[in-house]
């Protein structure tokens, strides 16, 4: 492969999160129940008309702006026309002429690196219905066909599978740091096209691209580009490479392979023009200005903010990032006031751990960043030990309570400096020989004067205010 | 008869109490069968129909006709096709939900060339449609069930929807009014489409004042529909006052001029003529009229800009129509096969050469030549039209080249032998948007012909006022088609 370069585009397409679909009034939500949510429009009824989901354009507007595309001035669609059995209206709105987006860029990290991503355009359209196959019969469930679904497509500027994935997983965290989608991959609303081909490494023209379509999963995306790549590179090495054609495959998820769908030949015209019924309109520049102050901070400013202003290692801070809802949860976390490193800790040790071992989403996680503070303020004022607070997060994750109802007078620690002393002299002056052992240079023997404390205190005493006591009178 | 009288007239006599809502349903219901049986009017009858509750709305209580291409809720609505010869719709169309909320009665879905795409009323797969003045010759179309029932007396006025003519000609045919107004006035949603940017509603009626009134209930802003607009101040019947003082009109040289046929018939050179009567009454009741020139390309161009777009965008308006959802299941081994089945054997042979039309223009390689090319000829006319309207208050011209031809020989195949600037020029309403009006203004060979005014986009009110105003010159207001026989030629 070292002598062969490979180019990757990538055509992204996730499903926004709103209230009702881009084109009609039904409800936009996943469901279980087939043809759920349905209006006329999306089994395209005779006569029915196609509406517009301002939020949907704003969510366009604001991605297009995240990627520094260059935005249009006017707002209008395409019809793509096509015969499949899940486009009821046989063609899809969709924008070609003029998508929300052009000419963008964007910087992602991989491992150490930066790579500029450019941008192709990024356009608003609606998603299909869904097919279930079965054997004698397939079935059409429409609770999908009208959902928002925004299409990025890059330039062929990408090199590898690790870079695309790289790409497509900031990509996900971006929308999802934005809230305009989910961007849940097992829900199937991130869904990939993926263009691979072949060069010489020193070749200034780029070889012959195949297409791969539908590719619905980040792993499927790896294994489809690096597949590939194996495959154009055999025919090429073994000269054959006017084997690889121009054309649209798909890939096949039991023999990881991909698999001809059609040639270039057969490639569909999609006769695309403007939409008749919705009318163009002229994108209003206060609202650009109002969204473009909108965007949320996105996931690199975060990381840099938790490095340089809370402190966090790099490590640390990736690793919260890497969900919004981590990211989220610290931030809730830090504006509680709440010492920002241990609350990284928490949530990198403890929380995330326990998401892990019960399989469960952070939404879903008991404790939040408010019922947590009732342990941290407690350990952060010594009245309860690291011990104590570990077992106390457990106890309140186990059976539903607030922490602070565990945090009572009998399991509160003793940090009575007063009070210890006392009972640590009267511990000393009953243990004369010890202490003289002690001083004799029987140092291990500390420990037994701590022990002495907590027997007494049923080991509720401060341990580190103890030691610090018997330190001062031992020593001294 | 009673539906035979106007809608003022008609709210009149309920309102007195001198005839019922229900002694109106029963009449129009009757008439519908006589005119089934002579015209072929109807799609459905709808003989369970009821009158009404009769309040102060001038439209309560009065029966009427809807074109069988708006959707019905819970009552048949093909599109005059066999691709949807049990469709029925689970909702209303919007301008069909005004009406109900006006009190107005339907009684009978009428019969269309195949979902309005076509001008003779002769491919509707319940067969042809006859005109009441002549059942030898046709009503035009699309329109031709709404046209023939309003004509022959059914009720007073019965929805249209004009693509290029649709509404306009057949009332010319038949003796009546057909009003279009300006585009997105009344709302689209639940018409069936044909071609999205040409498609209006509107209405046929016998009188002026009549489609102002029925126009006034059936419009309004839709959230269902972005192209329509919020019309709540104007106000079309009340405004009407018929006064032609000072109003400037202008017809095309190149369109009207009797010298532009020198192999002109009888019935062309006595429809010129008499539109030429007609500018002179106009002339002598206050109105000027200048006789002004148009770029003859341009106005050739029409007829081929309107097919070229009016095909593209049908293409693609009924790639719905695959018999998934609705329509008869096609039969075949897989879902491709499956509409294929059903496509071939729904559409007839002149819709299918339309859709080979539109496929061909919006090619990729054609699409520049021919769509795009065509969208730039519609602007430039418009842009044309639109010039002239700054200096006039609207454009009047005759339809057609006279009166309703024969059914004999003339089926509907888009041929280029009728394609005359007076056969097309009523597109160029459509390619503008602009309010449009049809009224009867006069014989030719015992047979009605009419004249047509087109104004400015949101001046409806003009538009109606010069065709008000012009109506109430000539003896052919509310007239109702009489057969040959009963003319004593």
């Amino acid at each position: 492969m070292s002598k062969y370069k490979a180019v990757i585009g990538l055509e992204m397409h996730c499903e926004l999160k709103s209230k009702s679909k881009v084109f009609s009034s039904a409800r936009n939500s996943y469901s279980d129940i087939p043809n759920d949510n349905v209006r006329p429009l999306d089994m395209a009824f005779p006569g029915t008309l196609p509406t517009l989901n301002k939020e949907s354009v704003r969510q366009s507007l604001m991605m297009a702006m995240v990627l520094n595309c260059e935005t249009p001035s006017y707002m209008y669609f395409d019809r793509k026309n096509y015969y499949y059995p899940d486009l009821p209206k046989g063609y899809q709105i969709t924008q070609m002429h003029s998508p929300v987006g052009v000419n963008g860029k964007i910087t992602i990290q991989i491992n150490d690196t930066y790579k500029d991503v450019l941008i192709h355009d990024i356009h608003l359209e609606e998603d299909s219905a869904s097919l279930d196959h079965y054997s004698d019969v397939s079935l059409i469930d429409y609770n999908r066909a009208g959902v928002p679904l925004l299409e990025l497509v890059t330039e062929p500027c990408l090199n590898s599978a690790d870079e695309a994935i790289a790409f497509l997983e900031y990509m996900r965290l971006v929308y999802q740091y934005c809230g305009v989608s989910d961007a849940d991959t097992k829900l199937g609303q991130i869904r990939c096209d993926v263009n691979v081909s072949i060069m010489d490494e020193d070749a200034s023209e780029l070889g012959t691209k195949v297409e791969i379509k539908n590719v619905n999963s980040f792993s499927n995306v790896y294994d489809a580009i690096n597949y590939e790549i194996k495959r154009q590179t055999e025919l090429k090495e073994a000269g054959k490479y006017d084997e690889v054609v121009q054309e649209t495959r798909r890939f096949d998820e039991e023999t990881g392979t991909t698999k001809r769908m059609r040639s270039k030949v057969d490639a569909i015209d999609y006769k695309y023009f403007v939409e008749p019924n919705i009318p163009k309109y002229k994108i209003n520049k206060e609202w650009l200005e109002e969204i473009r102050k909108n965007i949320p901070m996105l996931p690199h400013e975060r990381e840099e903010k938790y490095i340089n202003e809370f402190g966090l290692s790099k490590y640390d801070a990736q690793i919260i990032i890497k969900n919004k809802a981590y990211a989220d949860y610290f931030e809730k976390c830090v504006a509680l006031k709440m010492n920002p490193k241990l609350a990284a800790n928490y949530l990198i040790v403890n929380i995330i751990a326990y998401l892990n071992k019960e399989e469960i989403t952070l939404n879903e996680f008991y404790l939040t960043p408010e019922l947590l503070n009732q342990i941290i303020v407690e350990f952060e004022k010594g009245t309860i030990s690291s011990k104590q607070a570990k077992e106390i997060f457990n106890k309140s994750l186990e059976e539903r309570k607030e922490p602070k109802t565990y945090i009572t007078n009998d399991n509160v620690q003793i940090s009575d400096e007063e009070l210890l002393k006392n009972m640590i002299n009267n511990i000393l002056a009953n243990n004369e020989s010890q202490v003289q052992q002690y001083k004799d240079g029987k140092t291990n023997l500390f420990d037994y004067f701590v022990g002495q404390v907590m027997k007494e205190t049923r080991g509720k005493a401060n341990p580190n205010l103890v030691k610090e006591i018997l330190k001062n009178k031992l020593d001294n | 008869m009673n539906n035979t009288k106007t809608i003022e007239e008609l709210h009149e006599l309920l309102k007195s109490g001198k005839i019922t809502s229900d002694e109106l349903v029963k009449e129009s219901l009757l008439k519908s069968h006589e005119i089934q049986s002579s015209c072929n009017a109807f799609v459905t009858i709808m003989d369970d129909a009821k009158g009404g509750k009769v309040t102060d709305d001038l439209l309560s209580g009065i029966p009427y006709g809807i074109k069988d291409n708006y959707s019905t809720k819970g009552i048949l609505t093909t599109g005059s096709s066999n691709t949807l010869k049990d469709y029925v719709p689970f909702f209303d169309a919007t301008a069909v939900f005004n009406l109900a909320k006006h009190g107005a009665i339907p009684v009978n879905k009428t019969a269309l060339d195949e979902f309005g795409m076509g001008g003779t009323g002769t491919t509707c797969h319940t067969g042809v449609v006859r005109n009441p003045w002549d059942l030898q010759r046709m009503c035009a179309g699309s329109s031709s069930g709404s046209a023939a029932a309003v004509a022959a007396g059914v009720y007073p006025y019965a929805l249209g929807s004009d693509t290029g003519d649709s509404i306009r000609k057949p009332a010319a045919f038949c003796g009546i009014v057909g009003y279009k107004p300006t585009y997105g006035m009344i709302s689209r949603y639940g018409l069936f489409p044909f071609a999205s940017s040409l498609d209006h509603c509107g209405v046929l009626t016998r009188s002026v004042k009549d489609a102002a009134i029925v126009v006034d209930a059936m419009k309004g802003q839709d959230k269902n529909d972005l192209t329509s607009w919020d019309s709540n101040n104007i106000e079309l019947y009340k405004n009407i006052d018929g006064n032609l003082k000072g109003k400037k009109l202008f017809y095309i040289k190149e369109i009207a001029n009797l010298n532009n046929y020198p192999d002109a018939s009888r019935e062309l050179k006595e429809h010129l003529e008499n539109f030429q009567k007609t500018v002179e009454l106009l002339r002598n009741n206050g109105a000027t009229i200048d006789e002004v020139s148009m770029d003859k390309t341009l106005l050739n161009a029409i007829s081929s800009v309107y097919a070229c777009i009016s095909c593209a965008e049908a293409t693609s308006n009924m790639s719905n129509l695959t018999g998934i959802i609705f329509g008869p299941r096609g039969k075949g081994s897989n879902v491709i096969e499956m509409m294929k089945d059903h496509r071939t054997k729904g559409f007839s042979p002149l819709i299918k050469r339309r859709f080979v039309i539109g496929s061909y223009i919006l090619q990729r390689e054609n699409q520049e030549k021919y769509f795009v090319n065509a969208q730039r000829v519609r602007r430039l006319i418009v842009d044309k039209i639109n010039e002239f309207l700054q200096k006039y208050d609207a454009l009047i011209l005759p339809v057609s080249t006279g009166p309703a031809t024969y059914l004999d020989g003339s089926k509907d195949e888009m041929t280029n032998d009728n394609s005359t600037l007076l056969e097309e020029h009523l597109q160029i309403g459509n390619f503008g948007g602009f309010p449009s009006i049809t009224i009867p203004n006069g014989f030719v060979g015992n047979l009605p012909v009419g004249v047509n005014i087109t104004g400015k986009c949101y001046d409806d009110i003009n538009v109606l006022n010069i065709a008000y105003g012009l109506e109430s010159l000539m003896p052919y207001k509310n007239q109702i088609a009489k057969l040959k026989e009963e003319r004593h030629e």
